[in-house]
């Protein structure tokens, strides 16, 4: 089980795995995220299901090379095996009865807004997608988001591919457009863009839905590592998430809690690339 | 070393108990490695003379299981060292474990004749000496296994409960596979008690074993997302499931600052130190912060095991704890430990609230000081705040160990599986039967946090009534 069945190198630092898992397969629900351990001294790493194919047996994951971690499932290439992958968890996405959503994905978050958007499709909605990266070369899924879209808006930080922009702002004037009939928005990205977009929408009256990348170490809600406030309370990530009201989320709390072990991520990462001779990418 | 020749029937010994040698407090804050050392056979023999054999052996029914106290003690004087574990074994599958971790001195050893007049026989220490010595010999004899008779379990959780019903109902003849949601078997034996408490090769070979048995275990596969208790019996042909997934939901204090960075509850940081070996980062992946001031909440098990596992990672610790000494949860064996180890208790002392620095990070707890009250539920005098003492402790790290919850993972998705009013699976005290026929469960995830020797009796019972129900032998 959990064999690598094949590898896509999107750029340098995002990969695409597909994995053998048909038991996730079987189970998994657009939203839902697996965690991946890759041998036994590792660490147990969340990842967003980005595709799943019930009949395959296989689940879909894309990962950005980031620490130690992903650096190293980076080198696992066809036919190895991880140790673990373990899920489905968390809570699947609301899916059904919207007849018209905008889904916004943002660097890698494009690819769990993926199935979502499929779901939001296959249930009969009308489906406005928003993607973005920094640049160009970053820029992930947009074959398969336009598949599933009814009408879709690329956009890049830097203008190197389609429109030169934050995703907030095409989301905003959509929004203005649709004149109220959107009936929910997803959000899905780096912290700082889930923060930003629901601010964006929160005029409008719109419910947006984020998915939030917690740190987390069972996964399974044993542990509380990926405590986040929502609404002022309390909730665990992982089982009472990954998707939480946008509007409700304390994102500031998010993301001092994903900050806190850069020391040790840089400590282990250096480590690791002084031992295997290699080079840290580029951009951070 | 040979077993010895019987000899004639020897006068009890009048000696004082014989201590374990351990490491000294010094160096074994430098390191994980288990603290006591264990017998050696003289000391073994020596101890084991102490019993006075009792007609009534009062001991045996203060063991959960029931174990053949009197019957291995006397093999064990007679230097039959593998077959009293095998006697030992014959009621209780992990003595290893069992020796380490049981609160003997509440149980067999509190009943001990001997401790009328001074000190109880060490029964623990002998169990874990005997366990121990067979897995040295590697007397890997398994027993003789029966036919198997067709019938399929599930054992949901593989903690001391689920290992357990697997080791007794493998040996009825039934398939059993164990279902562990982590990625290795042992429950709490595993991500929650460290490294100088219980090595966890220990557990693995207990694990080891139960696979010899032929005893399927899985890992990675969380039941109640990858897979449902109705599947496994609709889709997948288990006659009964026993449900032993533990107390797996951690507590919070719920004051102001709890989400601070450096704020953990016990099962995060111990989850990070023992099943992920963050005490090893970074030859382990998973971080795990060397603090330097740190303050554990709590007076159980649990919070001695979060305050000496930081005590090893270089930090001064404070423990607080809301009651007097007395009235704390924890074996005595570990406060002695812990305080040996220089840990500072700040008995009758409650957080107020946690204040962070601009990064978000834990910095301070505010405190307040108690006084005892009039006694509670519990029979315990109740702590009151004293008003006005509140004062500030700088740290850099806060552990939470006030106790765990029922984890509603598995049981929001199963389907008339009752629960009490705390959360916790309704089951029947005496075989634990659930709502669901063909369901058991047992342990924690039933009675609330409590200790490993009880999940295993509650898991014995199951493995009781799961042959009862599976043959038919009873209504089900």
């Amino acid at each position: 089980m959990y064999e690598i069945l094949s590898k896509e190198t999107f750029c340098p630092d995002i990969k695409c795995m597909v994995v053998s898992a048909p038991e996730i397969a079987a189970k998994a629900r657009p939203g839902q995220f697996v965690v991946v351990l890759s041998h036994e001294m590792g660490e147990r790493i969340p990842l967003t299901i980005a595709d799943f194919d019930r009949e395959k047996g296989t689940v879909t994951l894309v990962f950005q090379e980031v620490g130690k971690s992903t650096y190293e499932m980076g080198t696992f290439g066809t036919g190895d095996r991880f140790l673990n992958v373990i899920g489905p968890l968390g809570r699947p996405s609301e899916i059904e009865g919207f007849e018209k959503v905008v889904c916004v994905g943002g660097g890698i978050g494009v690819a769990p807004v993926y199935p979502i958007a499929r779901g939001f499709k296959e249930n009969g909605a009308h489906v406005i997608s928003i993607i973005g990266a920094r640049t160009c070369d970053l820029l992930i899924f947009e074959d398969r988001m336009k598949a599933v879209s009814d009408e879709m808006i690329v956009c890049t930080d830097d203008g190197s591919y389609g429109r030169g922009a934050l995703v907030t702002e095409p989301l905003v004037e959509v929004l203005d457009r649709e004149k109220g009939s959107v009936e929910r928005v997803l959000a899905i990205g780096p912290a700082v863009m889930m923060k930003f977009a629901a601010r964006a929408t929160k005029p409008f009256g719109v419910k947006t839905i984020v998915s939030l990348n917690a740190i987390m170490v069972d996964a399974t809600g044993m542990c509380g590592a990926c405590r986040v406030e929502v609404g002022g309370r309390t909730r665990f990530c992982c089982v009472d998430g990954p998707e939480f009201d946008g509007h409700e989320v304390d994102f500031d709390l998010l993301m001092a809690r994903q900050n806190q072990y850069l020391q040790e991520e840089k400590t282990a990462l250096d480590r690791y690339l002084e031992a295997t001779g290699g080079t840290r990418h580029a951009r951070v | 070393m040979p077993e010895s020749e019987k000899s004639s029937k020897p006068k009890p010994s009048k000696a004082p108990r014989t201590p374990m040698r351990e490491q000294e407090s010094g160096e074994r804050i430098q390191n994980f490695l288990e603290v006591p050392f264990g017998y050696g056979p003289e000391e073994a023999v020596k101890e084991a003379e102490r019993c006075i054999a009792c007609k009534k052996p009062k001991c045996v029914e203060g063991c959960p299981v029931q174990v053949d106290i009197p019957g291995f003690l006397s093999l064990v004087k007679e230097g039959k060292f593998l077959e009293a574990a095998r006697r030992v074994k014959k009621t209780n599958v992990l003595p290893a474990i069992c020796g380490r971790v049981c609160p003997q001195e509440a149980q067999c050893e509190a009943r001990c004749v001997k401790g009328k007049k001074g000190d109880p026989v060490a029964i623990g220490n002998l169990e874990r000496f005997v366990a121990d010595y067979e897995a040295a010999e590697g007397a890997g004899a398994l027993p003789e296994m029966p036919a198997k008779n067709g019938k399929k379990i599930g054992v949901i959780g593989s903690g001391p409960a689920g290992l357990t019903v697997a080791g007794d109902l493998i040996q009825l003849g039934y398939d059993v596979t164990i279902f562990e949601a982590l990625h290795k078997a042992g429950g709490v034996l595993v991500y929650g008690i460290p490294e100088f408490r219980l090595p966890k090769d220990i557990v693995q070979r207990e694990v080891d074993y139960l696979s010899k048995l032929g005893v399927e275990v899985v890992t990675g596969e969380v039941v109640g997302a990858t897979v449902t208790v109705e599947e496994l019996m609709k889709e997948r042909g288990f006659d009964a499931i026993f449900i032993g997934t533990g107390a797996g939901l951690p507590m919070f204090l719920k004051l102001p600052g709890e989400n601070l960075n450096g704020v953990y509850s016990a099962n995060e940081y111990l989850t990070r130190s023992n099943l992920m070996k963050g005490y090893l980062f970074p030859e382990a992946d998973t971080p795990l912060k060397r603090a330097k001031i740190v303050a554990v909440f709590g007076g159980g098990n649990v919070a001695m095991d979060s305050a000496r596992t930081a005590r090893r990672l270089g930090a001064e610790v404070h423990l607080m704890y809301r009651r007097s000494q007395k009235e704390m949860p924890a074996r005595a064996a570990e406060v002695h430990h812990a305080m040996e180890e220089g840990i500072h208790f700040d008995f009758l002392t409650n957080p107020v609230r946690f204040l962070g620095d601009e990064e978000g990070n834990v910095k301070a707890v505010e405190a307040i000081r108690m006084e005892l009250g009039e006694p509670d539920a519990s029979g315990r005098r109740r702590p009151v705040p004293i008003e006005g003492s509140e004062f500030q402790v700088e740290i850099d790290a806060a552990v939470i160990a006030i106790g765990s919850g029922p984890n509603p993972l598995l049981l929001d998705v199963t389907k008339g599986l009752e629960r009490n009013k705390w959360g916790y699976i309704e089951a029947d005290e005496e075989n634990g039967a659930t709502s669901i026929p063909g369901v058991f469960a047992g342990g924690d995830i039933v009675t609330g946090s409590a200790t490993v020797i009880l999940a295993m009796g509650a898991g014995r019972k199951a493995a009781r009534a799961i042959h009862a129900y599976c043959t038919g032998s009873d209504q089900g």
